[in-house]
Formats: structure tokens, C-alpha cells, sequence
């Protein structure tokens, strides 16, 4: 699942050349602070219960709090292809508004 | 605090963050939108992945139990609170001209 996320959207940083790797500074400062704020939500709901993963569908890391090696993986990469989307949307419509001062 | 009261919540903090804490108001542009719906279809095809193959399995007591695409509708609250929070503060760091180029 991860690897159909970076295969449909990391081309963009290729074709698009939208710019989202080479800028790792903005989009680690984006993406860490609401990574760490949905860990601690998938923490939480680990802990509780309200979620679990099977144990024979994934590579099998689970770090302190039970949270998959794939879960850690998902904040990360999901934003990055977020990111790369609304950069892909801007290359192509360039008169819309997007506020960032660019 | 049930899966779907946090979804609630996520919910509303990240819109609140958008409108009234960092005023991006991704909400209300055409970009953020066009961005979503080209995301929503690959979110909700990851989502049947991992709900159908029971990769991931939810509590039946933790959901309000309507599903999309197999996986809980709080999954789409989720996913929304999440690419809303991380582009807000893409925009928050390039006005601020953190490698706005």
C-alpha cells in the first residue's frame, strides 16, 4: 500500500518537477508536527483498541506502544504525497490562489 | 473517546487551525479542493486494501459502523484532518519564506 502511494505520486516530482524533495526543510516542519500529533492518536487507539493490525501481514517492527514500522511509514509518506498534489495542482493552474507568498 | 468523537475532533482542529489560527484558508480554495478529490479515490482504494484484506481491523464498539469502500467512514475524517493539517503548515512555512522556490 505504501509503495502504490509513492508509485502514484512521486512521478509528479519527476514530470511535474514539483519540487517537494528538494524541499525537505518546509516539508519536515509540515509533516512532523501532525505526524507526532497522529501517533499519539494511533497510540491511543492501539492502546484502547479501537484499531490493530494483523500480525502476519506486516514486516513484523513494532515499535514502543505497539505502533508497526508501516504506521510510522504512513505519516510520513502520505503527507509527502499530499504535498506533492496540491504542488502538482499549482504547476498546472498557476492563477489559483494558493497564499503561500509564491 | 470512541474512533468516531476523536475523527470529531480532528475534524474540527484542523479546519480551525486553516480558518482562524494560521488563516490559509485552504478551505475556501479551489486549490485545496481540486488537490483533495484527485486524493480521496487513491485514500479510498487504500482503504479497502487494508480494511478488506484485514490488514488493519477496527473495534466494533470504536465506529459508528457506516463504511465506505470497506473501511469505517471515520477513515475519511482521518485522512481529510491529515492532509489539511500537513498543508496548512506547507503554506505557513512558504509565507513565513521557508524555501518558498
Amino acid at each position: 500500500m505504501l509503495l502504490f502511494t509513492i508509485a502514484g505520486s512521486f512521478w509528479l516530482e519527476i514530470v511535474l518537477k514539483v519540487g517537494v524533495l528538494r524541499r525537505v526543510k518546509r516539508a519536515l516542519l509540515s509533516i512532523a508536527p501532525v505526524a507526532i500529533c497522529f501517533i499519539a492518536w494511533d497510540l491511543y487507539a492501539i492502546h484502547v483498541g479501537h484499531w490493530s493490525f494483523d500480525k502476519k501481514q506486516i514486516i513484523g517492527l513494532i515499535f514502543p506502544g505497539g505502533i508497526p514500522l508501516e504506521e510510522i511509514l504512513f505519516f510520513l509518506i502520505v503527507p509527502v504525497a499530499a504535498l506533492m498534489t496540491i504542488e502538482a495542482v499549482r504547476s498546472v493552474k498557476t492563477h489559483w490562489p494558493v497564499g503561500d507568498g509564491k | 473517546m470512541t474512533y468516531t468523537h476523536i475523527t470529531l475532533l480532528a475534524l474540527v482542529l484542523s479546519i480551525f487551525n486553516d480558518r482562524l489560527v494560521f488563516k490559509t484558508h485552504l478551505t475556501s480554495k479551489k486549490v485545496f479542493w481540486t488537490s483533495y478529490s484527485i486524493i480521496l479515490p487513491f485514500q479510498l482504494l487504500t482503504n479497502w486494501w487494508l480494511t478488506s484484506r484485514n490488514i488493519v481491523m477496527y473495534s466494533d464498539n470504536a465506529i459508528i459502523g457506516f463504511r465506505i469502500a470497506s473501511a469505517p467512514i471515520e477513515d475519511l475524517g482521518f485522512g481529510f484532518s491529515l492532509v489539511l493539517s500537513v498543508l496548512t503548515l506547507w503554506i505557513v512555512w512558504g509565507r513565513k519564506g521557508i524555501q518558498r522556490y
